[in-house]
């Protein structure tokens, strides 16, 4: 399995700057968002929403909204219950006695977060339902909310889910080595805790959805801003009962997803439960405020990590425990996510032992679930952050400290501490790299002077070594996981009479380039054009078997299924020609973008030419099937890991606490590079992501469990002034997991940035005595980190 | 996203925008729109009918009245901002202008909704009001002026009338005095968690404050700490005076008396510098 | 609605008593010129600007990505000027000159920005892209400086979630640098 592509073929793309071929629609604006689509005799669906955190529902009338101008039909919770089978689904029950409770469409007897959805109305217009919907009135008795992670996980506790004894719905641990042990020896431990906030997605398209009934055929059409049309089509059957091959699940153009868009919402369960009860086409689109409430949030930690060292900053063991906040129900995939993270609290560095417990805990807010990095984020934040305080504690330099740590350079699988089976790497290389890029020597030396000099401005510098699982997942990895689906993902490759070729992946972009890519990959591999492949997608009647895209999945599982599909087609394209020519297989070799007699170059045909005669069938081997189409399902052995060093310079106010990034240098290895403009324009997006939430991004709630940064003006994304361009570069250690030599990309900056801002925080203050600040550091917090310290000398 | 209905009317005129708001109860007048249509999108604002003025061509202008620089009160924030009369004589509020939200609404707010729609944390009304601007009111019963100081009553409260019409800014020249509005915003887009505005004058400034309290606010214990004679810095320490700034998302109140000590002192040091 | 008005109240901003039960209103009708046609139609007044180009003129190319004024993602050009269509009603651009993303493509031909946009790859889902080359166009036709802080400033009312804007930051340079360039240089 684990080998390089053999490659007889001269790469003419891959590897290449290929510009976008998802472009020109896109920049001339006739590309069809789910927004875009409007049918025939459509209505519109507009949902009514709990303003209470917590609270019983009396009663709910509907009499007035369906008085209202335009108004079809109205309907309550309770009225609708029937239609929804066992709730909206969670795949993942990380552990055998997980809490995991009910989860309905729309409230009935009681809401358990500000923004659960109550009773819907239908109505001609948008303006209409949305006048509608606020004419229901729905009688509540507030209850007590919990808000708090600490509170909510203490004894006690007010009650989300009051079949539950308590608001502890899973504990899930993992352990290697004697981490007791070396802890009571070691001579130095460090032990932090850091709080990962709440984050808002905030793709920049809203979410919607639109449904065309057939109601005589009961067979339906949904179009939806999804991330996952495969996995919300058989979920969508399972929940409503509805005969998988009656429903088509399309995701036309999707205008960001970074994990928000990887669930079953409670939208697309009941605008299709609603589509099947009026025979109408129906419509829903997001309000950016109602996005706030009704899509699911990331992060939410609280984390405890403690390493173990030698005086000289050597490090022994690790040991992390996690609170994680899941919010008032479980969602797609919310209590693995932090889990994801599980594995990766030692970093890159090379411990004895570790150990790693989470607790996912119920709050009355809003679910969380992936967020670009899922977990990985959430776990390099704290290593890195607790390198630079073990940095600090032996009175060394932290890219020494790294250097001293570094797992050492390796070409064969590698057990870390957590157990994972590392394919290669080779990680002070790209620390040196961007230490290099950035100036280091010469930071250091004017940081000195600023510091000399008691300068307002000061400067601070941050590093962050990073290592990230991507490629979920192998599917015998994630049964032992507990997770209810594979991880595999499908090709399918169609060569054309014509010579044109379509390739069908079962991945579902939504800004990633994938159509570019798999272009580039098929192009490259079958010797036609890059202009004469086409990449379909995102249409569960095209591409009927798709796990989808998250989790910087697509390239390194997807990609690889479509480079296996490749050389299933020149298999066959091989026998075809070995017969033509009345040549043994053995004879016949893929040269130049030709099947050609070995030593007899006139004896060769293209596979345009033999998708041809494959089609024509005239003369093909005995027994043989018609036509060059080739599907293959990749089912990956093993996690990727890409892996990388930013690094990260502030300039930073010390009055006021207004900080500035001046220089970013990010050096990434995420394995071989299909499309580096693609790459690098996936790096600085993540680094932008991880540096806002780092330095802005925070969803803040009263204690009543109201959102306070309920709207996009309040919840601070950072526009391009705020912002500094990037400096990247890559090291090339290419996967030894898959043919194609890919790691995956999507995730590395959002991985990267946040710790690297962070420390380069607490770098600039530390002649302050500042030695800890929370994400985001915002300027005031800043302020107050360094009038704390100030206090306490 | 989607206003509650309203009557909508267009008026040509001041005089039949004033017939127009008599003729409903709660009547709101539309000029750009960037700080009311915000407010009706999210249903916060449902007035029962909209006065359109933004097409009273008359209310867009600036211009020369001898010791005064006139403002129609239609102006659009980026004209103010590229006025060259404003940049000559009256640059703070030329540059201020230029501070408000972000280009595209520059491009439809307008000088006399910001100072309507009477937002503490909004940067104009503080630099009007430390400029002590005269503000032209007309409504049923004819014209009256109103000093800058009176017309901003509480939080989004102004002596406006419910009949009546803002419709001119007049501010004095600064003749080559220095200025300085300090708009501390993390964000380019965010309002501000503190702005102070500064005015030479003789023997000390005129110091306003943005975000510090429910109306724009003069820091009148720095203006004394300066006319007696402080340095910026010592006199500076007096701008907490007299302010009770909210908590938000943006900052804590105890977070803004701190800023708009530092900013303070920084606005002074550019005014006397300029 | 209720989490943002509970905030909005406890900061004392003001809210209207809501009105009773309301009946239809009428339409106004409205003419303006959309991408150099003349276009007639009957609104409600309360029509946002950006509705009535996507739903009743079929431009969808304008997209909405807030309802805070704050993304930019629905800027147009309203008689000559880059304006967020969200936040303004179709009325009030009666009688106006709209220009859109879809009217920027001459004879097949890719405008300068949108070639740079490609070029660059300065983009990634798309969705703020149309409204991101309307703000840039604005900037590019005002004039301005336009060094790399310039641009970045100028795009302040614009977010974007995809691409950290480096990309963009570099294709508005090519595009002012195309241009700007005098005619037959």
């Amino acid at each position: 399995m684990a080998q390089t592509a053999q490659r007889t073929q001269a790469q003419k793309y891959v590897g290449g700057g290929v510009l976008r071929k998802e472009d020109p629609e896109l920049v001339t604006g006739q590309a069809t968002y789910t927004d875009d689509i409007t049918l025939p005799g459509m209505l519109w669906v507009m949902f009514v929403r709990s303003p209470f955190a917590h609270a019983k529902i009396n009663s709910i009338d509907l009499a007035a909204a369906k008085r209202k101008p335009g108004v079809v039909a109205a309907f309550s919770g309770t009225e609708l219950a029937a239609d929804f089978g066992d709730g909206l689904p969670c795949a993942w029950p990380v552990t055998e006695d997980i809490k995991m409770p009910r989860h309905p469409p729309l409230a009935t007897d009681v809401v358990r977060y500000a923004g659960e959805p109550v009773a819907v109305v239908i109505a001609e217009s948008r303006g209409q339902a949305k006048d509608a919907s606020e004419a229901v009135e729905v009688d509540y008795d507030a209850l007590d909310a919990v808000v708090d992670l600490e509170q909510a996980s203490a004894d006690g506790a007010t009650l989300v889910h009051d079949e539950f004894d308590s608001n502890n719905s899973y504990t899930w641990t993992l352990a290697t080595g004697e981490v007791d042990k070396i802890f009571s020896e070691a001579p130095v431990i460090v032990k932090e805790r850091y709080l990962q906030p709440r984050l808002i997605p905030n793709a920049i398209e809203p979410r919607g959805v639109v449904v065309q009934p057939v109601p005589a055929q009961d067979e339906y059409t949904m179009w939806s801003a999804t991330q996952v049309p495969h996995v919300l089509k058989t979920m969508l059957a399972l929940v409503l009962g509805f005969h998988e091959s009656k429903l088509r699940v399309i995701a036309p153009e999707v205008g960001g997803g970074f994990g928000s868009k990887l669930q079953v919402y409670n939208e697309e369960v009941v605008v299709l439960a609603l589509a099947k009860r009026t025979g109408r086409s129906l419509k829903w689109v997001e309000e950016r405020s109602e996005n706030y409430l009704a899509t699911h949030h990331g992060r939410g930690q609280i984390q405890d990590i403690e390493l173990a060292a030698e005086e000289d900053g050597k490090l022994l063991a690790v040991r992390a425990k996690i609170t994680a906040d899941m919010g008032a129900y479980m969602r797609l995939v919310t209590p693995g996510i932090p889990l994801l993270g599980g594995f990766l609290y030692s970093g890159v560095y090379d411990a004895k032992a570790y150990s790693f417990e989470c607790t996912g805990v119920f709050t009355n807010l809003p679910p969380t679930d992936a967020y670009r990095g899922a977990g990985r984020p959430e776990a390099t934040y704290a290593i890195e952050r607790a390198m630079d305080a073990l940095a600090r504690r032996v009175n060394k330099d932290p890219a020494q400290v790294r250097r001293l740590n570094f797992i050492a350079p390796f070409d064969e699988p590698f057990e870390s501490a957590a157990g994972l089976q590392i394919d290669s790497g080779n990680y002070s290389v790209s620390l040196d790299k961007a230490l290099e890029t950035i100036g280091y020597d010469k930071l250091r030396a004017e940081q000195e002077q600023r510091r000399q000099s008691t300068d307002r401005m000061q400067i601070g510098i941050g590093i962050s070594t990073y290592i990230e699982m991507c490629g979920l997942a192998p599917s015998q990895v994630l049964a032992s996981l507990r997770y209810a689906a594979g991880g595999w993902e499908a090709a399918t490759i169609r060569c054309h009479p014509t010579g044109k070729v379509t390739v069908v992946t079962g991945t579902s972009p939504h800004g990633q380039g994938h159509e570019t890519s798999w272009s580039q990959i098929v192009a490259d591999e079958l010797g036609v054009s890059f202009d004469d492949v086409e990449v379909l997608h995102g249409d569960t009647a095209v591409s009927p078997l798709g796990m989808d895209s998250y989790g910087s999945r697509s390239l390194s599982v997807g990609g690889v299924a479509v480079h296996y599909a490749a050389q299933k087609v020149l298999a066959k394209a091989k026998k075809i020609t070995a017969h033509e020519f009345e040549a043994s297989e053995e004879d016949i070799e893929f040269r130049d973008g030709k099947m050609q007699v070995k030593g007899a170059p006139d004896k060769a045909k293209s596979v345009p030419e033999i998708a041809f005669s494959a089609w024509t069938a005239h003369n093909l081997p005995e027994g043989m099937e018609p036509g060059l189409e080739e599907n293959y399902v990749f089912d990956p052995p093993n996690f990727t890991f890409p892996s990388g060093a930013h690094v990260c310079a502030v300039e930073i106010d010390t009055e006021s606490g207004q900080t500035y990034v001046r220089e970013y240098v990010a050096v990434d290895d995420c394995g071989t590079v299909i499309n580096p403009i693609i790459v690098e324009g996936q790096v600085h997006g993540g680094i932008a992501q991880g540096i806002a939430e780092a330095q802005y991004e925070e969803a803040v709630f009263d204690e009543n469990g109201t959102l306070l940064t309920s709207n996009m003006g309040y919840y601070r994304i950072p526009s391009a002034a705020e912002l500094p361009s990037f400096t990247t570069d890559r090291t090339t250690t290419p996967s030894t997991t898959n043919p194609l030599g890919v790691k995956g990309v999507g995730e590395a900056g959002t991985i990267a940035a946040p710790p690297a801002f962070i420390n380069s925080v607490i770098d600039a203050l530390a002649p302050f005595g500042v030695t800890h600040i929370d994400k985001p550091a915002t300027p005031e917090r800043i302020w107050t980190a360094i009038n704390d310290a100030k206090g306490d000398e | 996203m989607i206003p509650s209905a309203f009557e909508y009317e267009v008026a040509s005129s001041v005089g039949e925008t004033i017939d127009m708001l008599g003729r409903y109860d709660d009547a709101k007048i539309l000029a750009g729109g960037h700080s009311l249509l915000p407010l009706m999108k999210l249903r916060l604002a449902q007035p029962s009918a909209l006065i359109d003025i933004g097409r009273i061509s008359d209310l867009s202008y600036v211009r020369d009245a001898g010791e005064e620089v006139a403002i129609g009160a239609g102006t659009c924030h980026e004209d103010v901002h590229f006025d060259s009369l404003l940049t000559e004589h009256c640059p703070i509020v030329a540059h201020t202008a230029g501070e408000v939200g972000d280009p595209q609404v520059r491009h439809r707010g307008t000088i006399g909704g910001s100072l309507c729609h009477a937002d503490p944390a909004a940067d104009l009304p503080t630099v009007l009001r430390t400029l002590d601007a005269q503000l032209v009111i007309e409504g049923p019963d004819g014209q009256r002026m109103v000093a800058a100081a009176d017309f901003f009553k509480s939080l989004f409260e102004t002596d406006l009338g419910p009949h009546e019409v803002l419709t001119e800014i007049r501010v004095r020249k600064l003749k080559g005095a220095g200025w300085s509005y300090q708009k501390f915003h993390p964000r380019a887009q965010d309002w501000a968690v503190v702005g102070v505005a500064v005015v030479e004058r003789d023997g000390g400034a005129a110091v306003g404050l943005t975000s510090m309290g429910e109306t724009p606010l003069r820091a009148t214990g720095v203006e004394e700490a300066l006319a007696s004679g402080e340095q910026p810095a010592d006199a500076a320490r007096r701008a907490t005076e007299g302010t009770s700034p909210p908590s938000d998302p943006l900052g804590s109140g105890e977070y803004r008396k701190a800023m708009v000590v530092v900013f303070t002192q920084r606005a002074l040091e550019e005014a006397l510098s300029r | 609605m209720g989490a943002v008005r509970t905030i909005l109240e406890s900061h004392k901003r003001w809210v209207f008593r809501s009105l009773d039960e309301r009946k239809e209103r009428p339409l106004t009708r409205i003419s303006m010129t959309v991408n150099g046609v003349e276009r007639e139609a009957e609104v409600e007044p309360r029509q946002l600007l950006v509705y009535f180009l996507r739903e009743q003129l079929g431009l969808t190319g304008t997209n909405v990505g807030c309802d805070t004024t704050s993304c930019g993602a629905c800027t147009v050009h309203l008689d000559g000027k880059s304006v967020k269509s969200c936040t303004v009603l179709a009325v009030q651009a009666d009688r106006g000159d709209v220009k859109t993303i879809e009217s920027l493509q001459q004879d097949g031909e890719m405008h300068p920005l949108q070639k740079a946009f490609h070029e660059k790859h300065a983009l990634q889902c798309g969705y703020c892209t149309p409204g991101m080359i309307m703000a840039a166009l604005g900037l590019i036709e005002s004039g301005a400086e336009l060094s790399e802080g310039d641009i970045r400033l100028g795009l302040e009312g614009n977010l974007c979630r995809c691409t950290g804007y480096h990309n963009i930051v570099e294709a508005i340079k090519q595009a002012a640098g195309d241009m700007r360039q005098p005619a037959g240089a």
